[in-house]
This record gives C-alpha cells, sequence and structure tokens, in this order.
C-alpha cells in the first residue's frame, strides 16, 4: 500500500467520523432543543400547546397549594402574566414564593402548564438568569439584583431580605 | 499578621514567577546555562510561597478570623472542623489560589525530579508553566484578592452554603484540580518541543507520565463529584450534562486522546503534529472550563459568585495562552518531520480511530455546551441542551470507540491482523452476547439500551483479560501451553500492560453501571407512619418521624425500614432536611442503603403539618459500578505510573542500581 492510499484511507476516516458527529448534533439540534420562554410570551399565545419549553418567571405569593399523592400547583408570574403550573414530584428545597425558578414541561390544552421538572437554585440569592433577564426586560428587576448578592461580601446581616423576599424588596439589593 | 504574610507570599510569587518566566527566555539569547537554569529554583520557591500564601489562608479560616473578608463570607464558629478546612476552597477566591497552588506544585515537580528530560526542555517547559502560573497570580491579586480585609470585623461569620457542608468539598476540588491544572504540564511541554522546534521519542517519553497523573486525578476527580452531586442534590441522577460538569469532561476526553497518542509517538515516532495540537487543545479546554465556570455566563448548578470584571480577565487570558500557542502551532508545526509509517489496520490505525472517536465526542459536547451561549448572542433566542441531545450524540460516537478499545489491543503495531484479532476475541464476543442475550430475556420488553451496554461492559472487561492472558502465552515459538509459565510471564509482564488493561477493564465496570441505570425504577408518594412507598423490588415503610440535632443544624428525620416484595426486612435507612440557621438554609439529606453494589434511595419531600411526609424512593441496580469503575480506570493509571519506564519522582534509585550490570557488558 502506498503512502498516498494510506493517507486516502486516513482521511475517508476521519470524514466518515466527523460527518456522523455532525449528522448527529445537526439532527439532535432540531429534536432536543429547549427554548425559554416567559409568562407573558406564554400568555401571547406564542407556544402551542405539546411543545416543551422552560418557564421561567417567580412563584406567585399565596399561589402554592400541595394536593394529595405529592400534586402541587403553583403559579408563574413576571409580575405581568402568570401562568399556572401542575407538577407531581418533589419541590427543591429552595423553591419558595416570591422566589425565581424555571420549569420544564408542556402546556396542555387548557392552557396549564403541566411540568416535569422544577429548577431552583441551590442558592438562596440566585435568580436564574433567564428569569432575570426576562424581568430586567420589563423594567421590573434592576442590574445586580440577580447576582448572588455582592453587598454580602460587607458582612450584611442577609437576613432583611430574606425575611421579605418580595419582588420590591429583592431588587433593591 | 500571618494573613499579611500570606498576601505578601502570593505577590512574591508574581514575581518569582516572572523571574522563572523571564530568564529561560533571556538565556536562549545569550546562551547562558546557568542564567537558563534559574527556573528551577524559582519553581520550586514559587510553590514554596504559594504554599504558604495557601496555608496562611487556611489558618485564617480555621482560627475564624473574620476581620478577613474571605472568612467572613465563608465561615462561621459553630462549622465543624473539617468544613472550616474545606471551606477556604468553597468559594472563588480560594479555589483560585488552590488552582495556581497547584500550577505551582506541577511546576516545582518537574524542576525537581530527577529525569532524563533534556536540560533545555524542561527549562523551557518551566518558562511556560511560569507565564500560566503569573497570569493567574495577576488575576488573583488584582481580581479576587482572598486576603482582603474588612474593618469592623463582624462577630459572626455568613457560614458555607450548607450544600458543600460535606466530605465530597474536601476532596472533590483537590482531585478535580489536580487533574484539570494537572494538563497544564503538558501544554507546556508541548509549546516548549513548538519554541525548540524538536519533537521526538524523547519527547513524548517526557510527557507521558505527567499525562497519566493528570487524566488519573481528573478521573477520579469528575467520578468523586458525581458521586457527590448524587447523594447531595437528592435528585438521583449521577450525571446531568451541565455546562459545568461538561466543562470538565471536555479535557478529560480530550486527555484520554492524548495520552493514546502519546503511546503512539513514544513508540513509533508517529502522530507527532497531531499530539501537540492535543496537548495544547486539552489544557485550553481546561482554561475554557475555568471560564464557564467563574463567569457566570451559563446557568449551571455549580458557579461561583460572579463578577463581570473576572469574567473578562480569564477571557483575555484565555485569549492570549490558547491563541498564542495555536499561532505558534501553526507558525512551528510544518517544520517538524513527520515519521512512523503504518498500515491502516494496526495498532496505531485502531489508536488513530480511539483519538477521531474522542475528538468527535469531545466536539459534539463542546457544540452542546457552547451553542445556548452563541445563539443567545446572534438571535437573543434562549435556549437549554439538555440530556437528551448529549445522549443522542455522545452514546453513538462512544459505542464504535469501545468497541475497538479491545480490538486496537489484539492488533500489531505498523501491520495487524484483523481476522486473528478477531479469533482471539471470539470469547469476549460470545461473553457480550450471552451477558447482552440474557439481559434482555430477563427485562423483556424493558429499554433497548441497558442490554447492549451491558454486553459491551462485558466485552471490555472480557477483552482486558484476554489482552493479558494472551500476552502472558506468548506469540511464535514462545508460546507456551503450560498454566504455571503463563502465570509466571504475566506476573512479569510491564506494569503498563497491567495498567492499561485495568483501565479498559474500568471503563467495562462503568458502562455496565451506566446502562444499568435504565432499569431504575422509582416511587413517590405521601405518606404517615406505617404507610409504606414502592420502588422495584423494595417497600419503604415510614417507622416514625422525627427531630435529630447537629453540630450547626437542625434536621427533621424519617425513619424508614426497607423490606423486598416476599416482606422480608432488608435495613434500615433515614432521610431528612436539615436546616442551617446561620445561612436560615435547608437541605435534604439523601438516605442511601447500599445492595451488593446496587443502591436504594430515598428522598424526604414536604413534611406536612398534620405529620405526614413526602417521601421519594429509587432503585438504582448496579450504580455503584459507576463510581467503582471510574476508580478502576484511575487505579490503571497509577499501576501504569509505576512502570520503571514512566518514575517520575526517583529514578536516581534504579540508574544507581544499574552501571555495575551494565558496565561488564560494555
Amino acid at each position: 500500500m502506498t503512502r498516498k492510499s494510506r493517507r486516502l484511507i486516513l482521511i475517508a476516516c476521519c470524514g466518515a467520523v466527523l460527518a456522523l458527529a455532525l449528522g448527529l448534533i445537526l439532527s439532535a439540534m432540531t429534536g432536543s432543543i429547549v427554548f425559554f420562554r416567559s409568562p407573558a410570551e406564554v400568555a401571547a399565545n406564542a407556544v402551542p400547546p405539546g411543545t416543551r419549553f422552560r418557564l421561567g418567571g417567580l412563584v406567585t405569593e399565596g399561589s402554592l397549594k400541595r394536593g394529595p399523592d405529592q400534586n402541587v400547583e403553583f403559579a408563574v408570574t413576571d409580575t405581568g402574566a402568570t401562568v399556572a403550573v401542575q407538577f407531581r414530584g418533589q419541590l427543591p428545597d429552595l423553591f419558595r414564593e416570591g422566589q425565581g425558578i424555571v420549569a420544564e414541561g408542556k402546556l396542555d390544552a387548557g392552557g396549564v402548564f403541566r411540568a416535569d421538572t422544577v429548577l431552583a437554585k441551590h442558592d438562596e440569592n440566585y435568580m436564574p438568569r433567564e428569569v432575570a433577564d426576562a424581568l430586567k426586560a420589563q423594567g421590573r428587576w434592576q442590574e445586580g439584583g440577580g447576582k448572588p448578592a455582592p453587598k454580602e461580601a460587607a458582612g450584611e446581616p442577609k437576613d432583611g431580605a430574606k425575611a421579605d423576599p418580595t419582588l420590591g424588596q429583592r431588587s433593591e439589593r | 499578621m500571618i494573613v499579611e504574610l500570606g498576601h505578601y507570599a502570593l505577590a512574591l510569587a508574581l514575581a518569582l514567577s516572572l523571574v522563572q518566566a523571564v530568564m529561560p527566555a533571556w538565556a536562549a539569547r545569550s546562551g547562558d546555562a546557568a542564567l537558563r537554569e534559574v527556573a528551577v529554583p524559582a519553581a520550586l520557591g514559587t510553590f514554596a510561597c504559594l504554599l504558604f500564601s495557601f496555608c496562611a489562608l487556611a489558618y485564617a479560616h480555621v482560627a475564624s478570623d473574620f476581620s478577613v473578608q474571605n472568612v467572613v463570607e465563608n465561615s462561621h464558629t459553630a462549622k465543624p472542623l473539617i468544613y472550616k478546612i474545606s471551606g477556604v476552597w468553597g468559594n472563588h477566591e480560594g479555589s483560585m489560589l488552590l488552582w495556581v497552588l497547584i500550577l505551582a506544585l506541577f511546576g516545582a515537580w518537574v524542576a525537581g525530579a530527577k529525569t532524563s528530560v533534556p536540560p533545555v526542555l524542561r527549562t523551557n517547559t518551566l518558562m511556560v508553566q511560569a507565564s500560566i502560573t503569573f497570569v493567574f497570580v495577576l488575576f488573583i491579586i488584582t481580581t479576587s484578592n482572598p486576603f482582603s480585609r474588612v474593618a469592623p470585623a463582624p462577630l459572626e461569620g455568613n457560614d458555607l452554603n450548607p450544600l458543600l457542608q460535606d466530605l465530597g468539598l474536601a476532596i472533590h476540588p483537590p482531585l478535580l484540580y489536580l487533574g484539570y491544572v494537572g494538563f497544564s504540564i503538558t501544554f507546556a511541554f508541548a509549546v516548549a518541543a513548538l519554541i525548540e522546534g524538536r519533537l521526538d521519542a524523547v519527547w513524548a517519553r517526557a510527557v507521558r507520565p505527567w499525562t497519566l497523573i493528570a487524566w488519573s486525578f481528573l478521573t477520579l476527580g469528575i467520578a468523586m463529584g458525581s458521586y457527590w452531586a448524587y447523594y447531595e442534590l437528592g435528585w438521583g441522577g449521577w450525571w446531568f450534562w451541565d455546562p459545568v460538569e461538561n466543562a470538565s469532561l471536555m479535557p478529560w476526553i480530550a486527555g484520554t486522546a492524548l495520552l493514546h497518542s502519546t503511546v503512539v509517538m513514544e513508540k513509533r515516532d508517529a502522530l507527532k503534529v497531531w499530539t501537540v495540537l492535543l496537548a495544547i487543545l486539552t489544557f485550553s479546554l481546561s482554561l475554557l472550563g475555568t471560564f464557564i465556570v467563574r463567569s457566570g455566563l451559563l446557568t449551571s448548578v455549580h458557579s461561583f459568585a460572579t463578577d463581570p470584571s473576572r469574567g473578562v480577565f480569564i477571557l483575555a487570558i484565555l485569549a492570549l495562552f490558547i491563541g498564542g500557542s495555536l499561532s505558534l502551532f501553526a507558525w512551528r508545526a510544518p517544520m517538524l518531520r513527520q515519521g512512523g509509517l503504518f498500515a491502516p489496520i494496526s495498532r496505531e490505525g485502531a489508536l488513530v480511530m480511539n483519538n477521531l472517536f474522542l475528538v468527535a465526542a469531545c466536539a459534539t459536547v463542546f457544540v452542546g455546551t457552547l451553542y445556548p451561549l452563541l445563539l443567545e448572542m446572534l438571535t437573543g433566542d434562549k435556549i437549554s441542551v439538555g440530556p437528551p441531545f448529549f445522549n443522542w450524540t455522545f452514546i453513538p460516537l462512544a459505542l464504535p470507540l469501545l468497541f475497538i478499545v479491545p480490538f486496537g489491543q489484539a492488533l500489531a503495531w505498523k501491520r495487524g491482523d484483523a481476522t486473528a484479532a478477531a479469533q482471539r476475541l471470539l470469547a469476549a464476543f460470545a461473553g457480550a452476547l450471552v451477558v447482552g442475550l440474557a439481559a434482555a430475556a430477563y427485562a423483556w420488553g424493558g429499554p433497548v439500551m441497558a442490554p447492549i451496554g451491558l454486553g459491551v461492559g462485558a466485552y471490555l472487561i472480557i477483552g482486558s483479560v484476554l489482552e493479558i492472558w494472551a500476552r502472558a502465552r506468548g506469540y511464535g515459538q514462545s508460546r507456551t501451553r503450560d498454566l504455571g509459565t503463563t502465570w509466571r510471564r504475566a506476573i512479569g509482564l510491564p506494569r503498563s500492560a497491567w495498567g492499561t488493561a485495568l483501565a479498559h477493564a474500568g471503563v467495562g465496570v462503568a458502562v455496565l453501571g451506566i446502562a444499568a441505570q435504565a432499569w431504575s425504577t422509582e416511587g413517590l408518594g405521601t405518606i404517615r407512619p406505617g404507610g409504606q412507598v414502592a420502588a422495584g423490588p423494595y417497600i419503604a415503610v415510614l417507622d416514625r418521624v422525627g427531630p435529630k440535632k447537629g453540630e450547626n443544624f437542625e434536621e427533621t428525620a424519617a425513619f424508614l425500614t426497607l423490606r423486598n416484595r416476599a416482606g422480608d426486612v432488608i435495613g434500615t435507612v433515614e432521610t431528612g432536611k436539615r436546616f442551617y440557621p446561620s445561612r436560615r438554609m435547608t437541605v435534604t439529606e439523601a438516605g442511601l442503603k447500599t445492595v451488593g453494589v446496587s443502591q436504594i434511595y430515598a428522598s424526604l419531600g414536604e413534611v406536612m403539618p398534620d405529620g405526614a411526609i413526602g417521601l421519594r424512593l429509587y432503585h438504582k441496580p448496579l450504580v455503584l459500578l459507576i463510581w467503582i469503575g471510574a476508580l478502576i480506570m484511575a487505579a490503571g493509571g497509577g499501576l501504569s505510573l509505576t512502570d520503571r519506564r514512566m518514575r517520575v519522582g526517583a529514578p536516581v534509585k534504579a540508574r544507581a542500581k544499574l552501571p555495575p550490570a551494565a558496565v561488564p557488558a560494555e
């Protein structure tokens, strides 16, 4: 076998493996990418029922209802629009009313978001970046609020902000 | 005072690393060997300074010196001692200090080890390593100083995030960094070789042990992190394809490829340019990972307190080192002579395929991790790329790779015989088929990939055993049928042969564990004492719910009795919710019951005012094999390191022993 043909075989193998990788990436891109939507977008009927997406926002104060058999209902808001969410399972430890969360699932025909995953970051100062951006876009959130509290560095007591985790309080930080 | 000394030592390390970076370059102009060798004591000095600096910070943490901002933010007097120590690297500033400490450790290790590395290559390597150290120490001093003071000092600290108050934090980051940052030394070797324009088997022999060290630690670090996330986050998952996890996986995959390509380079003087490129890419991916974790650009379960100025600084470092090394590569690589021809069907050919698949798999992880960022910048659309994407792209690339593993080993260097190799692996094929079919029959109608995965795992393990067997039996005239001779020869095989077999078998063990997760089952319920939740073959009965007191937390624990379906008691398990008053934060503590290598995993949900609790129960068959497999892989790496050809620590004795035997021969 000549040097040239060896090289051709090598190049053909490289091409084949890279083409396989590219094909896999492209096919996965069309099937398994999940978009992030805010409650406002959902309210504007931007998302058809049955499409998987991530919903992010703040858990509406007083909306959390625990049903039998680990069924939970709550509402997610961007302080403009509100979307009702149903979920079965354990909520994260840091799930609280007034706290920013991201839920993944689908809308049902009645406009209720059926979530199969609920994420709340494992840090009490955390605001999911997507949520912070969405709120900022509506002027409800000030820059720096979503960052894990630079002020904490100065040794300030954090309980002030924690005691009343409403939007107004938090956005002051 | 000690804190100030620590800060001073940090500044001193900055100066020393500058000396270490500049002197060899200067010496290259003047040709002064003594000046060049200044890099060696400078490397040791940098390490000593950083070690002192790190100890000073650790002292401040242990002594709860709340005049130091870093301690205030991350410590508390009531915190157990072990977490006071591990809390040193449980935050951005401290972990950066650990990062540069390990960087300097590898520099000092190269400087101190009496290896046969040519002196110019050694000092050039130290020079490159020092330039990395310099930039990162500068980064710490300017943007993330761990020694800054607070006045007036508060009486109590904010405590460490309770999720980090775990043994996992004490072990995971140091191991991970030893791996992650360890690849800096292979990078330094690669750039040094490019600067010098000399690249040969001597270089490959010098680099291989370092690659092995870094790779073994990274394997351990990733496995430890995975197990920690598994038991601490309470979701029962062992890998989330989270950007930060991917950030550590990418250097691991590239490092695995590097490990294999240096073998080809050492043995056959081939794949030189490729190996150097891989060495550069591996550390570039480590740097990229650091950027991803510290900049907060990607949403992740990890991430430190972020600050835009840090992100920009690290981005600049990234551009400097990746851009610089790749430019140097583009300039110098065409001058490197190609060597070692080989046929497509050969050991080299198989290793090339190994590299191809690994790099392709690494590329898919890279795309999946960074595509959301790119898309958001271009279109403003926010997307998330989750497990479906990675499973769909990664597994099809991993399967052919795993198929090649024993096959490649059965091929000879230069020109192999595919038929003979296949015959040698007949037992492995048969074993895989039996295991796969048995699993499929046992769990008929279940997930398709699981029996295939089990088959592949069995194939890898049997293939590794066969490899040792075939080598011990010998080839051609020296072939033996005597079991005793085979045994003696097997013992006498080079340790690196055993290490390779062990590492490959470890991959097989991990694949078994991963595949079996397709059969994991879960149960969910709201129960009162006496009630039960079932998962797979097990039932958990709630005995009682009661309080428990910890050193710095209050816990509400659920005590459960586990039974199998026949009603026999398997054991008890408890899961709780811990409340940490200092941070006003609640953390779920999962309960684990190990049965063989399978686990039953209980996670407490909401505790209702009326005494009912939410409980999630998982049955995770063979789950421990995932981490046991990783441990075996790292042990294989460690065993290879003890091979005589690869010792970096003390080959002096071996050399001292040699002359009496060698002299008469001359």
